[in-house]
């Protein structure tokens, strides 16, 4: 669905991404997990276009999309759950959501994907009319993958959806994307630091180190694996 | 309140003030008969002046804070002013007061109240305009008269050259308005703040500079006199009478102007405004087209300085840069952050106060600037979200998931 081909990205003169590959097929939780620095986020800004990767290939089910526009690339399917949640303070929930739907305008289907998120996540359905900038920081990272769930995305992208929440809200956000990827068969596509979690929920993971991919695995063998429990898993 | 700590601040306050005026109230140089004359006397006022001032300035302000911790106790925290904008009972006599008023205005008062009240309604306009580039969209432009002073020689010269006549011209003002908005919006889309502030400043500079020195093109410095006046169907009217037809045409706009931002405000592209300004990278994330987003902006505020501009060379008849310089640019965006950034009641009471204080201030003649400044300090240290701060009427959801609530 997603494939990567020696993807190089820059800002500036520094080279974040120094080549890497990654496929990612259809219906498929990927993880990517990593130091500080290694590159996680800026392969989730190449694909959506707000670092353009200047050398390499990224491929959408089979058509080039390296070059496009961000709104380009989320028309076609890809959306993002942004590092730091990101949601609009001053908008309420449903504006927030709106948000989201922006590139469409069939109101049914908005509707009925509203509603389902409201399933997904009662406490928002609570909060509707409450500025975003309100919420806690759980229920903002709910807001930030309904934002993003609203777009109707084939491919959904992922940048630390576990940052800085308590552990009991981290275990409820990764129950929720097994759920998505489960029940609307959505590819999600996870950048963590929480590789522990990350690799339970995932069906296959990439690890990177200094802008490189190092190792590519099924998730259950990565979790057994010895380096990785050792740099990673803190075992 | 009156605590020895309290005594004492005032205190070193006055003393403080009294070292600082003491050059220009109290040493006087004669210089008919050469002497130095000491006035101690005016020493003394100051230092009991402010000793007064700073202990009411010191109370007021620790009003402000407790007033703010009584707001977050109580439930519904919307201010005075929104409260009786939703109450119908008080809402509706008070637009209907405020109908005929306008509507018996020029006909009550005297020709120069009538243009004065002309120029406000102006002014009311173009700061409406602002206020979707400042107040929504968050991009702060300080060249915003460009626009006017566009909408002003589009009607000055299309007529001088063309002989085209008013009502053609407030359309073709307001599309060039809209034109230039996103000429001189394409070059600034990546920058952002005090950035941006700077290059549209640049910009209203080099609109005003090339009209002051194209003798060719724009009469240069003495500009264009004799532009008609609105034509009321071919009929010719007086002085007095074409000076209530302006007035009714402004009553028009500003009511047209009013129902298309209060409509833009509310729709989507008001929310994506509004999301831009919040967090570029989030509306990267949501499609949103930045660029074509923040050009709409650009294009829809210049859109109703172009109008206004046309309108303010029909009224004055004679139109040169003089008109369209920097402070003019200021003032209209005093306009938009006094009445309340992003509140449309609040913009137009912002635009009135601006344009209309001044006016009936001039009995104190030069003191009129100095008060003017004291009042908008005074505004911002008490009300610093404006007059009327905005309160955004949200988007409600209705649909079958009304069940969760």
């Amino acid at each position: 669905m997603l494939e990567l081909r020696n993807v190089k990205s820059y800002y500036g003169n520094i080279q974040a991404l120094k080549g890497i590959d990654i496929r990612v097929s259809e219906g498929e939780i990927i993880t990517l997990i990593g130091a500080n620095g290694a590159g996680k986020s800026t392969t989730l800004m190449s694909v959506c276009g707000v670092v353009p990767p200047r050398s390499g290939e990224i491929l959408f089910m089979g058509e080039p999309i390296h070059g496009m526009s961000p709104n380009q690339i989320v028309s076609l399917g890809i959306s993002q759950v942004p590092e730091g949640r990101r949601i609009f303070p001053y908008l309420t929930v449903m504006e927030n959501l709106d948000m989201g739907a922006f590139l469409r305008n069939d109101r049914v289907s908005i509707r009925e994907d509203i509603d389902y998120i409201f399933e997904l996540f009662p406490i928002l359905a609570e909060r509707r009319n409450q500025a975003g900038g309100t919420l806690s920081g759980g229920e903002q990272q709910m807001l930030a993958i309904s934002r993003a769930l609203m777009a109707r995305p084939r491919l959904l992208l992922m940048d630390e959806p576990s940052l800085g929440l308590a552990p009991l809200v981290v275990k409820r956000i990764f129950e929720i994307i097994r759920k998505i990827n489960e029940e609307n068969n959505t590819t999600i596509f996870l950048v963590e630091q929480n590789a522990n979690q990350a690799l339970k929920v995932a069906h296959r993971g990439y690890v990177m180190e200094t802008g490189r991919v190092t190792m590519s695995d099924t998730a259950d063998n990565l979790l057994t694996n010895e380096g990785i429990r050792k740099a990673y898993l803190g075992m | 309140m009156f605590s020895i700590e309290e005594v004492k601040k005032s205190f070193l306050v006055s003393i403080w003030f009294m070292f600082l005026t003491f050059p220009i109230m109290v040493i006087r140089v004669n210089t008919i008969y050469k002497i130095v004359e000491w006035r101690w006397e005016r020493m003394f006022y100051i230092g009991i002046g402010t000793f007064v001032i700073s202990f009411i300035w010191r109370y007021l302000m620790r009003r402000k804070e407790m007033g703010v911790k009584k707001k977050e106790v109580g439930e519904d925290a919307l201010p005075l002013a929104q409260r009786l904008l939703q109450n119908r009972r008080v809402s509706y006599p008070a637009i209907a007061l405020v109908a005929v008023l306008a509507l018996i205005y020029p006909f009550v008062f005297s020709l120069y109240q009538a243009n004065i009240m002309i120029t406000a309604l102006i002014y009311v306009v173009i700061a409406l305009g602002l206020n979707i580039v400042v107040g929504l969209a968050g991009l702060l432009d300080l060249g915003y008269v460009a626009f006017y002073a566009v909408g002003a020689y589009a009607y000055a010269l299309l007529n001088y050259h063309f002989g085209l006549s008013f009502w053609v011209v407030l359309p073709i003002g307001a599309a060039i308005g809209a034109l230039f908005g996103i000429i001189l919006g394409f070059p600034v889309l990546r920058l952002r703040g005090d950035y941006l502030a700077i290059v549209t400043l640049g910009f209203g500079e080099i609109i005003r500079l090339i009209l002051e020195n194209w003798n060719e093109f724009s009469f240069g410095p003495s500009g264009i006199a004799n532009i008609p006046r609105p034509s009321f169907f071919g009929i010719d009217l007086s002085l007095a009478e074409t000076t209530r037809f302006v007035y009714f045409i402004m009553i028009g706009l500003t009511i047209f102007t009013i129902f298309v931002v209060n409509r833009l405000e509310n729709s989507r592209i008001g929310r994506a405004w509004i999301a831009l300004r919040e967090d570029e990278v989030a509306c990267q994330a949501m499609g949103i087209d930045k660029t074509k987003t923040k050009l709409t902006a650009f294009a829809l505020g210049a859109t109703w300085a172009g109008m206004g501009g046309v309108v303010f060379a029909a009224q004055t008849t004679f139109i040169n840069p003089a008109s369209f310089t920097i402070w003019e640019s200021v003032i209209i965006l005093c306009c938009v952050v006094l009445g309340g950034m992003g509140s449309i009641i609040g913009v137009i009471l912002g635009a009135l106060v601006i344009k209309l204080l001044p006016e009936y201030l001039r009995e104190f003649s030069q003191y009129r600037m100095l008060l003017f400044g004291a009042i908008l300090v005074i505004m911002m240290v008490f009300r610093p979200g404006g007059i009327i701060t905005s309160v955004r009427r949200t988007y409600q959801f209705k649909g079958k998931s009304n069940r969760h609530a």
